[in-house]
């Protein structure tokens, strides 16, 4: 399983990776190589150069802005999971990153580079999408923003635009109230893509009552989808099992969901709400642990 | 033979001496073998479930710099006899390369030789293959049906093999049980998956007119079929047997790479290196695992004791036939399991389809077998609301009925299952895991114990191969040994064969520093080519233990019979007088002695001190034949197989998660009785190994194929090997009873574990749904056909609920 | 390209194709055998190094993306030609292995544990070999080799009155 011939670049700043890429449509970024290597391994990926952006400077670490968390999309996944910023401030992330593949993968593998390749089954996509967070897109023309949401149109496939390379991603940061995370997930073993996995983040008020809330199904469908509806119907009320029971199951009842070898559509669909549930109390009662926002 | 307690080395801890290469990483796997001009070879494969190839066209390959050769499946035809089939279907031909059509996707059609690995992928992208597609079939039953396209036209029908075997007054048994049970399951296509895949590197030498061959080989006459093949005389093909071969369990037969290889290598005078990458492996490497549909029926009484079993086996052996439908032969040494079942009907039925070959897969068709038999004695249990143990109990055939005789023709050489039961639920603490499974369920989980109860048949009397091939008439099943003690006192063993781990070194020299009272750690072995070989069977079967066993110890035998005649000679006294201890002999009644250094010195060097007659120097071969079988089948297909017979029972606890279906392990013991052991480290390892290895059959691993006959579990992305997460700590409750049939009461392990985990999954994972009213036929059992199944079975308990309010 | 890399303490300069995996590079260019190829998709970790003391799938790095790095591959723990270190001598009091073809990579994984903590619990053994897969053993007899390094290392500690 060797990779067709290719040339290899090591550009040293954003604007001459964005250069090379704008030179060759057949042109590919590589960062951490955890799922574009096996791709190039089975020549399903057949590029004739590799712009390796993992040590251009400026696309890697973590900086807190205030209102958001920004991580280089070169950062090195096990990097991010050992970040103190990210565990006070994205939270979500910090309690997903576990089950991103193994350590050995998160060691080389970036945050920005499982957010461009789209997996409907990845965790950190799942994470940026439920907190619908900020991608920032770099071209040799512009500089462009794009939302999580808005970024996943079907299974890997992405609105980046040709010669476009992902910066950063802004995760949101939750300032008022208590936050809570629960994160749960459906795989045949733990280092698996998910077949179903649940995120949401919740923010409690002094009474206890649901002020926000943040809701995302991988694995399930084609992309990872934030629901929206779960939000509407809980915000306001207690959390209390029965509500977000009925809340999840209206939800994921008309869920598009995927029949694979690993599951089947009926599975995904049913196990999307138990895990949606669960992620949802978990996140309520770690709120009420007394989680305050920073 | 000597009881446990009284032996020096065997059964003492020892560690493994292969151990210290493979830790410092100075082990020589195949592809570390590069013999100078190597070039490197890739296979081009089938899209195709079944094809006519009508055309290749290589010219654009062959022009590019470093590309050597490109050959198809009509260069094989020509200048190669094809591969041996194990079954009597002379007209199911099969070559390294497909020949005039693909049979199944990812078939190798051709093959390019180039400078590299690379180039040589680079190069078979440009090979242009025009095929025309063929309707093809993959369903096991369907092709049964004398209606079905033949994946082999000239043999007619896709049928291999269709056997029917009465032993005993089957019908009269079931006309008179009170009780009769029917039931269906299936053994889901998989395998043993090795985490190296098989190479192989041939050089062939013009000038000696000598093939070398380095390969991950675990294959009785490896070099044989490769000589028969390439129409070579036998002694014109060395095999290199100190190759350290990266896991196997069965599967790595490589006779159609090596043929390949051997034949790239002849053509162009330069060293070939075959090396399937995974890809090849899995859809092309031939090394799938039985696939297999059993229809069961027993009767029985009210008791629970079984009185007769019929079975219908039909294994979907995929397109070509190889050893593979032989797997249903084996099992028939051991057909009643360890229970009483005075009568049996069987049925076994192999066919064709366009999926990738079979090959032996750990058991050899054992594993199935035990899952369905032990699927039934569950069902006896349940049908008469008798505790599942008990039933086992009732039928156990009985520690004071050995050798017993089943009616196959097989003779158990000894057991007491009762003990190995009772010692392994003493040990966990039955009634505490009982009551933990009851508390698990009080929490909303799901909980289940399974058990499996079953026999490891060891020593590889190959007798199935006559009985389901009655133009092979094979009785011999050898294993040697060579020992040599040099004029300075070291002692030599040679072995005459590869391994893939499961210690054969250490295990030669503890039995040979058993009989010579010297330590192991002193004596060296070796491996010798397979021109220098006494014959050997290769560790299949769970043989070594048995065999090598045995080999050595008469071998060494010898060395000490030798030294015993000079010293009564030296000494002036019978040999009856003598007493041979820690590499000496000394004459109690004068108190004289000689040592080993003097005796081996006088063998080597003092002709004029020998006995009369005897023969100078000290080196002693030793080709033993398998203890049991010496005979052709009967003409009812009656045969002794396996000589000896390890035990083995599992008791699981397993918890399910009703909303999400996955199972978890909560406590694994096994109780395991392989007779003698020779070093407890590996035989840990097996059972261990073994266990993992079923967890993964019964919870994770499919080679499944799509509508379009492709493999979908082309890669270890989608065929799931268990980590060590999905492996629970095990223990084992270990128990002794010797066999009478070999030189120590050893028996094998090798496939212990294997042979019965995936019967007590899923007998657990039954125990934990019973409650809903259903129950799993089918492996492996996935976490969302669970979950699909629980759901449906809580809402239809929800609707019948509110219906009858 | 020509790439210089640090393997073992030693610096090599190699001239490799881009496509190379850092894998092929090591195994035949640099001469190092004993890091093995499993499935060549970074799922098996047969392939398993260590990068500056992490354990990562070398046939998911370039060669070309290999340079000032600190490579560690497994006859980089012999302390000396016929030597074993603690945890391959663990390896073989414990029988970690049969057939030795993911022994290399699980060793590394462990080290790098070890490195971590000397008083790992079995959980954390169990995840730090978790993405190195076993066909032979059933990984029972690799934590016990773990443990039993954890507990030698301590012990030596404790003797030589280390921190």
């Amino acid at each position: 399983m060797k990779p067709v011939a290719f040339d290899y670049a090591r550009p040293t700043s954003v604007p001459e990776a964005c250069a090379l890429l704008a030179g060759d449509e057949n042109a590919r970024v590589l960062a951490g190589g955890q799922t574009l290597i096996p791709m190039l391994a089975m020549r399903l990926a057949r590029p004739s150069r590799l712009v390796d952006i993992a040590r251009i400077p400026e696309l890697s670490g973590t900086r807190d802005t205030g209102t958001h968390v920004v991580i280089g999309a070169a950062t090195r996944q096990a990097v991010a999971e050992r970040d103190p910023l990210v565990a006070r401030k994205a939270p979500l992330l910090a309690k997903a990153l576990p089950w991103v593949g193994h350590a050995p993968t998160r060691n080389r593998g970036t945050i920005g580079g499982s957010i461009a390749n789209g997996d409907p089954a990845a965790e950190i996509p799942l994470v940026a999408v439920t907190l619908d967070a900020a991608l920032v897109v770099e071209t040799i023309a512009e500089t462009s923003e794009l939302t999580a949401v808005d970024f996943y149109l079907g299974p890997m496939i992405t609105a980046l635009p040709e010669g476009g390379i992902l910066t950063s991603v802004r995760f949101p940061v939750w300032a008022d109230g208590r936050i809570g995370t629960g994160f749960h997930e459906v795989s045949a073993r733990k280092s698996d893509f998910a077949i179903v996995a649940a995120a949401a983040q919740v923010a409690l008020d002094a009474d206890g009552r649901c002020t926000a809330l943040a809701l995302g199904i991988g694995g399930a469908g084609d992309t990872p989808v934030r629901l929206d509806g779960v939000a509407q119907a809980l915000i306001g009320s207690r959390l209390e099992e029965e509500a977000v029971r009925e809340a999840v199951e209206a939800a994921t009842a008309e869920l598009e969901t995927a029949d694979d070898l690993h599951a089947s559509a009926a599975y995904r669909r049913r196990v999307a709400a138990t895990l949606a549930r669960r992620a949802i109390l978990d996140a309520r009662d770690e709120a009420a642990g007394g989680r305050h926002a920073r | 033979m000597a009881q446990p307690a009284s032996f020096k080395y065997v059964s003492r801890k020892r560690r493994v001496r292969e151990d210290r290469r493979f830790v410092s990483g100075q082990a020589t796997f195949v592809s570390d073998v590069t013999p100078a001009g190597t070039l490197h070879a890739a296979v081009v494969t089938s899209p195709y479930a079944c094809a006519r190839i009508a055309a290749i066209d290589a010219s654009e390959a062959l022009a590019m710099p470093g590309v050597h050769l490109v050959v198809g499946g009509q260069d094989l035809a020509a200048a190669t006899d094809p591969l041996l089939v194990g079954v009597d279907a002379p007209l199911v031909i099969r070559y390294p390369l497909a020949v005039d059509r693909a049979r199944y996707a990812g078939e190798w059609v051709a093959a390019v030789v180039a400078d590299s690995r690379a180039l040589a992928e680079d190069a078979r992208e440009k090979i242009r293959i025009d095929y025309e597609p063929l309707p093809f079939l993959l369903d096991g039953e369907a092709a049964y049906k004398a209606d079905s396209t033949p994946v082999h036209p000239d043999h007619g029908s896709n049928v291999l093999l269709d056997k029917r075997f009465v032993w005993g007054d089957v019908d009269e048994a079931f006309a008179a049980a009170p009780h009769k049970g029917a039931y269906r399951v299936k053994w889901g296509r998989s395998a043993t998956v090795p985490i190296e895949t098989f190479g192989v590197v041939a050089s062939w030498d013009p000038w000696r007119e000598m093939l070398d061959v380095w390969a991950s080989i675990q294959m009785p006459k490896f070099a044989d079929q490769i000589a028969r093949a390439l129409r070579m005389p036998l002694n014109g093909v060395r095999v290199h047997q100190d190759v350290d071969v990266g896991g196997s369990y069965g599967v790595k037969r490589g006779i159609k790479h090596a043929v390949l290889a051997g034949y790239l290598s002849r053509r162009l005078s330069r060293p070939v290196k075959l090396i399937e990458d995974r890809l090849e492996n899995m859809c092309g490497g031939d090394m799938h695992g039985p696939e297999r549909v059993f229809d069961v029926e027993l009767a029985f009484d009210g008791a629970g004791l079984v009185h007769a079993m019929r079975m219908r086996a039909l294994d979907n052996v995929g397109a070509y036939a190889g050893r593979s439908p032989l797997q249903l032969g084996k099992p028939v040494g051991s057909i009643v399991g360890p229970y009483r079942i005075g009568a049996v009907a069987y049925h076994a039925i192999a066919v064709t389809t366009n999926k990738t070959p079979q090959e032996a897969v750990r058991g050899f068709g054992q594993s199935p077998t035990n899952y369905a038999i032990e699927t039934g004695i569950d069902r006896v249990a349940e049908a008469l609301a008798l505790d599942r143990l008990e039933v086992r109990r009732r039928n156990f055939i009985r520690a004071e009925e050995f050798p017993y005789l089943i009616p196959s023709g097989t003779t158990y050489d000894s057991g007491d299952y009762h003990t190995v039961v009772a010692k392994t639920l003493d040990r966990l603490g039955w009634e505490a895991l009982v009551a933990e499974r009851d508390r698990l369920r009080t929490t909303g989980q799901l909980a289940g114990i399974g058990v499996a109860s079953c026999l490891e048949p060891s020593g590889g009397n190959s007798s199935f191969e006559p009985l389901l091939n009655t133009k092979n008439t094979t009785t011999t099943w050898m294993e040697s040994c060579r020992i040599m003690v040099d004029a300075l006192g070291a002692i030599t063993l040679t072995i005459h064969t590869t391994s893939s781990g499961q210690g054969h070194e250490t295990l030669a020299a503890t039995v040979a520093g058993e009989v010579l009272q010297i330590d192991p750690d002193r004596i060296r072995v070796v491996r010798a080519t397979s021109l220098e070989s006494l014959p050997s069977n290769s560790p299949v079967g769970s043989r070594m233990a048995i065999m090598l066993g045995g080999a050595v110890h008469h071998a060494a035998g010898q060395v000490r019979d030798k030294l015993i005649a000079i010293a009564a000679h030296r000494l002036g006294a019978p040999a009856s007088a003598l007493r041979y201890r820690d590499g000496g002999v000394e004459h109690p009644a004068s108190g004289r002695a000689m040592e080993w250094i003097d005796l081996a010195t006088i063998a080597h060097r003092h002709f004029h001190l020998l006995p009369p007659g005897m023969a100078p120097g000290l080196a002693f071969d030793h080709i033993l034949q398998v203890p049991t079988g010496l005979e052709l089948p009967t003409p009812d297909g009656r045969v002794q197989m396996y000589p000896c017979f390890s035990f083995e029972f599992h008791v699981v606890l397993v918890a399910i998660d009703p909303e999400i279906g996955k199972p978890q392990i909560r406590r694994y013991v096994i109780g395991h009785d392989c007779g003698t052991v020779i070093n407890p480290d590996i035989v840990r390892g097996m059972t261990l190994g073994g266990i993992a290895h079923g967890i993964g059959a019964a919870l994770l691993e499919e080679f499944a194929y799509d509508g379009e006959g492709q493999l979908v579990a082309q890669s270890f992305m989608d065929y799931l090997l268990p980590s060590a997460h999905e492996v629970p700590e095990v223990e084992i409750v270990h128990h002794v009873t010797p066999s009478p049939n070999t030189v120590l009461g050893q028996k094998g392990s090798g496939e212990s574990g294997y042979l019965g985990a995936p019967a007590a999954l899923s007998s657990a994972i039954n125990d934990a749904v019973r409650p809903l009213g259903i129950r799993f036929e089918v492996l492996p059992m996935r976490i969302s056909a669970i979950g699909d199944a629980i759901a449906e079975a809580v809402r239809r308990q929800e609707t019948s609920k509110g219906a009858s309010r | 390209m020509r790439v210089e890399l640090s393997v073992n303490g030693r610096t090599v300069a190699v001239d490799v194709e881009p496509r190379r995996t850092l894998l092929d590079c090591l195994r035949e260019d640099v001469g190092l055998d004993g890091t093995h190829a499993g499935c060549e998709h970074g799922v098996c970790g047969a392939c398993t190094i260590l990068l500056d003391g992490e354990p990562v799938r070398s046939c998911l790095m370039l060669a070309v993306q290999g340079d000032g790095h600190a490579i560690t591959t497994i006859e980089g723990l012999s302390p000396g030609p016929g030597e074993l270190s603690v945890l391959q001598d663990a390896f073989c009091e414990t029988h970690g292995l049969q057939c030795g073809y993911c022994t290399p990579g699980m060793i590394l994984a462990g080290q790098a544990l070890l490195a971590r903590t000397l008083s790992p619990s079995r959980a954390e053994i169990v995840e730090a070999i978790s993405g190195n897969i076993c066909r032979c053993t059933g990984y029972g007899q690799i934590v016990e080799a773990i443990a039993l390094a954890a507990q030698r290392l301590r012990a030596a500690n404790r003797k030589a009155g280390g921190a």
